[in-house]
């Protein structure tokens, strides 16, 4: 029994070895990758960026919907419906924008990626590649990296913006608060720390994200259950790895 | 078929030289002391029953994996001590043919044929244009060129990936079970085909494949791979004529022979009719 734990543990300190040596080789290959071959990159920001679009900003317009209608409902009790601005506009860039965008770009991207990935190490694709001479890492992996942690901050902002856009549209347009009270509290309550924080969180997701589901495809088993498998775990690990960064991130600007 | 006999010069150092070579795949040794030499220019035919690690020596050949102990000399040189700048320097004289293709699936054949060429010159448009048209004439597929690989047949693929892996004009070809699901008419193209350009372009062949009839009409040398080592060598109508019951079993065909035809298992009757099996 604790042999079987310590060999757990003993295992997951291996696997944790490895993945940061992979990202070390991820940027280690990115300059170049960048300067000689962005036309690689500027696809897979098409891919994981422009594609998710859709999903994040209608899900941004619904979460800022719904902090409109719970910010007026609970602060109209102490008559402070007036500040719901500024109420939606911490919870989204501080939280719930580099968050939830977080965990939809590992739906909606990373299992793609990580699907893609595996599928095509389970049909030779990668080792076909290394017979031609030509590096996977570099013209699979990290073009696939780098189109995720591009796109990652700008699909939170973009959550963040049309989260604020919902929001006034339920507390100003339907439940009546006044435009100006809500944008004028939300400019002087907010610092640009606030927003440095937002982004930071986002930029470490992406990184966060991208790497994981690139690490994935790269490791799935080749079998139809193996990149299966390693899909599930790239939403789940990415889950759960973003909200404990998030903790200690948050902990961290207190 | 009119070719010229081979001449086995067995002193001679071949072009690619295995020596000793062990390799286990976790508790199970697939190669023990394995020794082969292939000759350059020639066309060399790898066989064993299936599960003998035919396709895991290929990859050992060309250092997608490596052995635990033993020597690979690729022209003289030990491939375990390049670095990674020279192993793909090394890669590029290799042309390699995967069972099922390994085509990319996100772009057409023409861009899977151009793929090496795109990545390792700077050659212009239209001179890709002609190399690729070329190549996938010499297989018979150039209309199919704006094809995704996903619209083609299995045999359509892997000579898709033929052309693929001449267009660099390698100096060794490596064919992986080349005759697996191809029709007659498709296995007697590519055996021609591997005929043709190993004496047209003077190129060294290396043909895995337990399909005995085929591959005896292409090769120059063929080794039997058996228990980790090499059963039996030489030119096909040596192995044909040979005496050792392993050979005739596999040269034939025969299910009763040295090598079972059935997996380990418990007594056939006892296991019908024994206590378990009501």
């Amino acid at each position: 029994m604790l042999r079987e734990i310590w060999y757990t543990f003993v295992d997951f300190v291996r696997t944790f070895g490895a993945l940061q040596l992979f990202f070390v080789r991820l940027i280690a290959n990115s300059p170049s990758i960048i300067a000689r071959r962005g036309g690689l990159v500027v696809k897979q920001v098409h891919n994981a960026g422009a594609l998710s679009l859709v999903i994040i900003m209608v899900c941004g317009f619904f979460v800022g919907g719904v902090l409109g209608l719970q910010g007026f409902a609970n602060l109209s009790k102490f008559n402070a419906e007036d500040s719901v601005g500024t109420f939606a506009a911490f919870s989204l860039l501080k939280e719930l924008g580099p968050v939830i965008t977080a965990l939809l770009f590992a739906g909606r991207a990373g299992t793609a990626l990580a699907s893609e990935i595996g599928l095509m190490k389970a049909t030779d694709q990668l080792s076909a590649m290394e017979m031609m001479a030509i590096n996977p890492l570099r013209r699979v992996l990290v073009p696939r990296f780098l189109g995720g942690v591009i796109s990652m901050p700008m699909l939170a902002a973009v959550f963040s913006v049309v989260g604020l856009f919902g929001a006034h549209v339920v507390a100003v347009d339907l439940l009546g608060v006044d435009p100006g009270a809500f944008w004028q509290q939300m400019r002087s309550t907010l610092d640009p720390s606030d927003i440095n924080e937002g982004i930071l969180k986002s930029v470490v997701f992406g990184v966060v994200a991208s790497l994981l589901a690139v690490w994935e495809g790269y490791n799935a088993v080749p079998t139809a259950e193996g990149v299966g498998r390693a899909t599930t775990r790239t939403v789940v690990i990415t889950a759960i790895a973003v909200l404990i960064l998030d903790f200690m991130i948050t902990a961290a600007f207190i | 078929m009119a070719r010229k006999k081979p001449e086995m010069n067995k002193s001679s150092q071949g072009l690619i030289e295995i020596r000793d070579l062990d390799y286990s795949f976790g508790h199970r040794q697939i190669f023990k002391g394995l020794n082969i030499s292939i000759q350059a220019g020639k066309v060399t035919a790898i066989m064993g029953p299936s599960g003998t690690g035919k396709t895991t020596l290929l990859r050992l050949i060309t250092r997608q994996m490596v052995p635990d102990a033993g020597t690979i000399l690729v022209d003289g040189v030990d491939i375990a001590s390049l670095n990674q700048n020279d192993l793909y320097r090394l890669r590029r004289r290799f042309g390699m043919l995967f069972q099922n293709g390994a085509l990319l699936t996100d772009i057409n054949v023409f861009e899977n044929v151009a793929f090496p060429l795109r990545e390792h010159t700077r050659l212009p448009n239209r001179l890709i244009r002609h190399i690729v048209l070329t190549k996938l004439h010499a297989v018979g597929l150039r209309g199919a060129a704006d094809m995704m690989p996903s619209q083609l047949s299995g045999g359509m693929a892997r000579r898709v990936a033929l052309a693929r892996a001449m267009v660099m004009d390698p100096d060794i070809l490596i064919y992986d079970e080349p005759f697996v699901g191809l029709d007659p008419i498709s296995m007697g193209v590519i055996v021609r085909l591997v005929r043709r350009m190993n004496d047209a372009l003077g190129i060294t062949s290396i043909v895995v494949s337990h399909d005995v009839q085929e591959i005896s009409t292409v090769s120059d040398c063929s080794y039997l791979i058996s228990h980790g080592r090499v059963a039996a060598s030489g030119s096909p109508d040596e192995l044909h004529n040979t005496s050792s019951e392993l050979v005739r079993q596999f040269m034939h065909g025969m299910a009763d022979g040295p090598v079972a035809f059935h997996y380990a298992a418990p007594d056939y009757a006892e296991q019908l009719l024994g206590r378990d099996a009501d």
